[in-house]
């Protein structure tokens, strides 16, 4: 089973990266971009877990791990 | 006193730190490797700056799953001390023994000057050698040292004098041009609640000597040897 993770700064968090983005955006022309918000995407491949198992996983790995709750927030779904 | 210096792999100031704690200061100075579950009986512990563990997923966030970590938080919890520099600072952020988190400088750059910081709180057991309002200039390098914490962390932080250094001009005035990578209330140094953790983004292990360009490292470093303020 093949799980996305993704992790992006929460909304009260400063955003440079994305900022310094939307800035380049607006710089091309594409001046409709509002806003950018940048994150990390994490595939993770995984071996002898069910779905169920997962559901309980994940979240454990993302919030301990893959993301930092004090700045972070995280997403995630089962690719097909 | 005896201080252990932990490095990690990815560890680049560790011998430098060595070198001002054990060359400079006089004092017993050993290395701890991450991966020990052993202390050495020292009194006081290091975390170096550096890049721990290549700091690939975020600066110290693997660092702080190194098995020495369990001792560190322990002799953090006995009251030991803990000073954290650089990337040492944001390796006890991640484990939690200081509160926030660090983000990318305002600026988008990795910053390696000098700073003038202001000493915000001198009754520290890291700070005790300084005058209030002293101002003290250290070197920076550091791509991730923009500190945040919610508003209400950094009033309670506040209000318990935990905050011990913020960026400042010469004079001693909070400027936005002095704050050089945008962190929440110019926080470069803060103190857990204790009082017994520390972690900065200065680098004092590099203001040890006048022949390296200044000695105003020495007052943190001397103030956590010599023991607590009184």
């Amino acid at each position: 089973m093949k799980v996305r993770i993704l992790v992006s700064f929460k909304d009260s968090v400063l955003d440079p990266q994305g900022q310094t983005v939307k800035n380049a955006l607006l710089t091309l022309g594409y001046g409709f971009v509002k806003d950018v918000r940048q994150g990390k995407v994490f595939e993770l491949d995984l071996e002898g877990v069910d779905e169920a198992e997962a559901r309980r996983l994940v979240p454990e790995i993302a919030s301990k791990v893959l993301a930092n709750p004090i700045i972070e927030k995280f997403s995630w779904d089962i690719l097909p | 006193m005896k201080l252990g210096v932990v490095v990690f792999p990815g560890s680049n100031c560790d011998a430098d730190t060595l070198y001002a704690l054990g060359g400079v200061l006089g004092q017993e100075a050993v290395y701890l490797w991450h991966k020990d579950h052993d202390l050495k009986g020292v009194d006081g512990v290091v975390l170096p700056g550096g890049f721990a563990h290549g700091d690939y997923l975020r600066s110290g966030a693997i660092a702080k799953f190194s098995p020495l970590m369990r001792e560190v938080g322990e002799h953090a919890a006995r009251g030991g001390l803990v000073l954290g520099i650089c990337n040492g600072f944001q390796v006890l952020l991640e484990l939690g023994l200081l509160p926030g988190a660090m983000l990318r400088n305002k600026n988008l750059k990795f910053l390696c000057q000098y700073v003038t910081l202001r000493v915000e709180n001198e009754k520290t057991a890291f700070s005790h050698l300084a005058r209030k309002g002293q101002v003290l200039r250290m070197p920076i390098a550091h791509f991730d040292g923009n500190y945040y914490a919610p508003p209400e962390v950094l009033d309670e932080i506040e209000r318990n004098g935990q905050v011990v250094l913020r960026y400042a001009d010469a004079q001693g005035r909070l400027t936005e041009e002095a704050n050089v990578n945008g962190s929440l209330r110019a926080i470069a140094g803060l103190v857990n609640k204790a009082g017994n953790v520390m972690g900065l983004m200065p680098h004092p292990e590099r203001a040890v000597e006048a022949l390296l360009g200044g000695t105003d490292g020495r007052v943190i470093l001397e103030s956590m040897i010599r023991g607590r303020a009184r």
